[in-house]
């Protein structure tokens, strides 16, 4: 990585996180305008500050990074292009947004890629519903923000429905020729570094660490949940050894590089043991120090080098994201400028009237990567309820008006119109069987 | 040399533009850079993940923000 020219960007993005997460909103609430709506914006930029970051952004972004250097894209793409086995092509387009969409400008190439020159209209329309919905970072932050139930359902309902989209738009206009392009697909040669089981053990290790480390209190004592809770460090802790193990293995990672962080990580647990997270930050400082300083290694540099390039992309608009929620929504529990009556009255419970204006808002609006959580954290704190929120989760990513356009542009008016309608009574129903079934 | 570079508008298609020039002029071939952004014309290239990078006509690498070196190397192999 070229510090000369990363490092203000780096210094900029860790001092916005010091002051947010030291922010004393309370002090200067009383002393400039107290109780005013606008505070809110802070409260709920310094509780993202607090809780999300370190613990789930900073793993997440280590992950996605992880993804879209370690995971051979070219072998998934091999199942979307021109000979696929339809059948499988509808499979694959469906779940292969969660590796191949990591960056939300990737969807629309890949789309009408998959479109024009590879499997076709169903498999492409598939992939473009679910695609951003299922990317690892809007996974993540949809189930430690809104809750583990919120991001399966966003999951499955994203995966399940864009089946049915593809095979209706396929069945639509099954009878229309498709204009063919004249250049065959490029399909990129997978290259083959480690086999299969191995990068899957080293994801397993980073997995487990995010999940642990964000594992919540649970209501009830003496069952499972409450046991991992209790010792949910231990457990994130057996995760980082197994990661730090992949590392030396298979990474050509010198031992004593493990060996310097791990020490200061345990040294660090037995003098503050009350502030785990801060023996946390030091074992992410140590990793990237190792992925930045093995000069020979090309492979840990650009796992390093991706992961950041997410953190600088992402946690910007995420900044500004939560802002704007917290001005106009607020917290959960607090008013922000817009009065929770509206609110609860559009989309609050689970009527169909409330489901399909939330679909149709999430189709027409534009969220920028990841800043549909926190907006739909307000939305939730203000009443909304869940079936409609899961429909705004599942059509908000997948349409904005600007992406509209170029979806007709590749697709043309009819079959864009079609789309449309489809995701928005697609998002509606699943936003409906949710709200019925699971609350 | 004729090169184009494809991508619809995001950073790492004009750090890949730039990453170009720097290659350029460091090996010291004389190119002209043409960006097309257009979603249409960059699938009548073949590549379906941006950014993609065209030398005399063939897409010569998809879904990577190359370094300034990777790229000399495509310069070397024309």
């Amino acid at each position: 990585m070229q510090w000369n020219r990363e490092w203000k960007t780096f210094l900029v993005i860790l001092s916005a996180f010091v002051v947010c997460y030291t922010l004393p909103v309370e002090q200067i609430e009383a002393a400039i305008w107290p109780s005013s709506p606008l505070w809110e914006a802070l409260y709920l930029v310094r509780w993202y500050a607090q809780e999300h970051v370190l613990l789930c952004l900073v793993p997440a972004f280590f992950i996605a990074g992880a993804v879209s250097v370690f995971v051979s894209q070219a072998a998934v793409m091999k199942y979307l292009g021109p000979k696929a086995n339809k059948v499988i092509a509808y499979g694959v387009a469906s779940v292969s947004g969660t590796i191949l969409a990591v960056c939300s400008c990737t969807i629309l190439p890949l789309f009408a890629g998959i479109y024009r020159m590879g499997a076709g209209l169903g498999p492409a329309s598939a992939f473009l519903y679910s695609g951003p919905a299922i990317n690892i970072l809007a996974i993540i932050l949809t189930a430690t923000v809104l809750g583990p139930e919120m991001g399966i359902a966003r999951a499955v309902g994203a995966i399940i429905f864009s089946v049915l989209i593809g095979v209706l738009m396929h069945f639509f206009f099954r009878k229309e020729e498709m204009e063919k392009v004249a250049a065959a697909a490029a399909m990129p040669e997978p290259e083959v570094k480690r086999p299969l089981w191995k990068v899957a053990i080293y994801f397993v290790s980073m997995v487990g660490i995010l999940v642990f480390a964000n594992w919540g209190q649970p209501q009830s004592v003496d069952d499972l949940w409450s046991v991992i809770w209790t010792n949910k460090w231990l457990i994130t802790g057996g995760f980082a050894a197994l990661l730090a193990l992949c590392l030396v293995l298979w990474f050509r990672v010198v031992p004593s590089a493990i060996y310097a962080i791990a020490i200061s990580v345990l040294f660090l647990i037995f003098m503050s043991p009350e502030q785990p997270v801060i023996a946390f930050a030091v074992g992410i400082i140590g990793l990237s120090l190792i992925l930045t300083t093995q000069k020979d290694n090309e492979e840990l540099q650009e796992w390093f080098e991706a992961s950041w390039d997410f953190a600088k992309k992402i946690l910007p608009l995420l900044f500004y994201g939560v802002l704007i929620a917290g001005v106009l929504l607020g917290r959960p529990g607090h008013e922000g400028i817009i009065p929770t009556t509206w609110i609860s009255s559009l989309v609050g419970g689970n009527t169909v009237a409330a489901n399909i204006v939330a679909a149709v808002l999430g189709a027409f609006m534009y969220f920028a990567t990841l800043t549909e959580v926190p907006i739909l954290q307000g939305l939730m704190g203000a009443g909304m309820g869940k079936g409609p929120a899961l429909a705004l989760l599942l059509a908000g990513p997948a349409l904005s008006l600007p992406n509209m356009l170029v979806i007709r542009s590749v697709m043309g008016t009819k079959k864009t119109v079609v789309f449309v309608c489809l995701v928005i009574v697609m998002a509606t129903i699943s936003g409906l069987i949710y709200g019925t079934f699971w609350c | 040399m004729k090169v184009v570079v494809l991508g619809t508008g995001c950073k790492k298609c004009n750090d890949l533009a730039a990453n170009v020039k720097q290659a350029a002029a460091d090996q010291g071939v004389e190119v002209s850079i043409e960006k097309v952004t257009d979603l249409n014309q960059i699938m009548t290239y073949g590549c379906m993940t941006t950014p993609g990078l065209v030398m005399d006509g063939t897409l010569v690498s998809q879904g990577k923000l190359l370094k300034v070196e990777q790229i000399a190397k495509f310069f070397h192999a024309k």
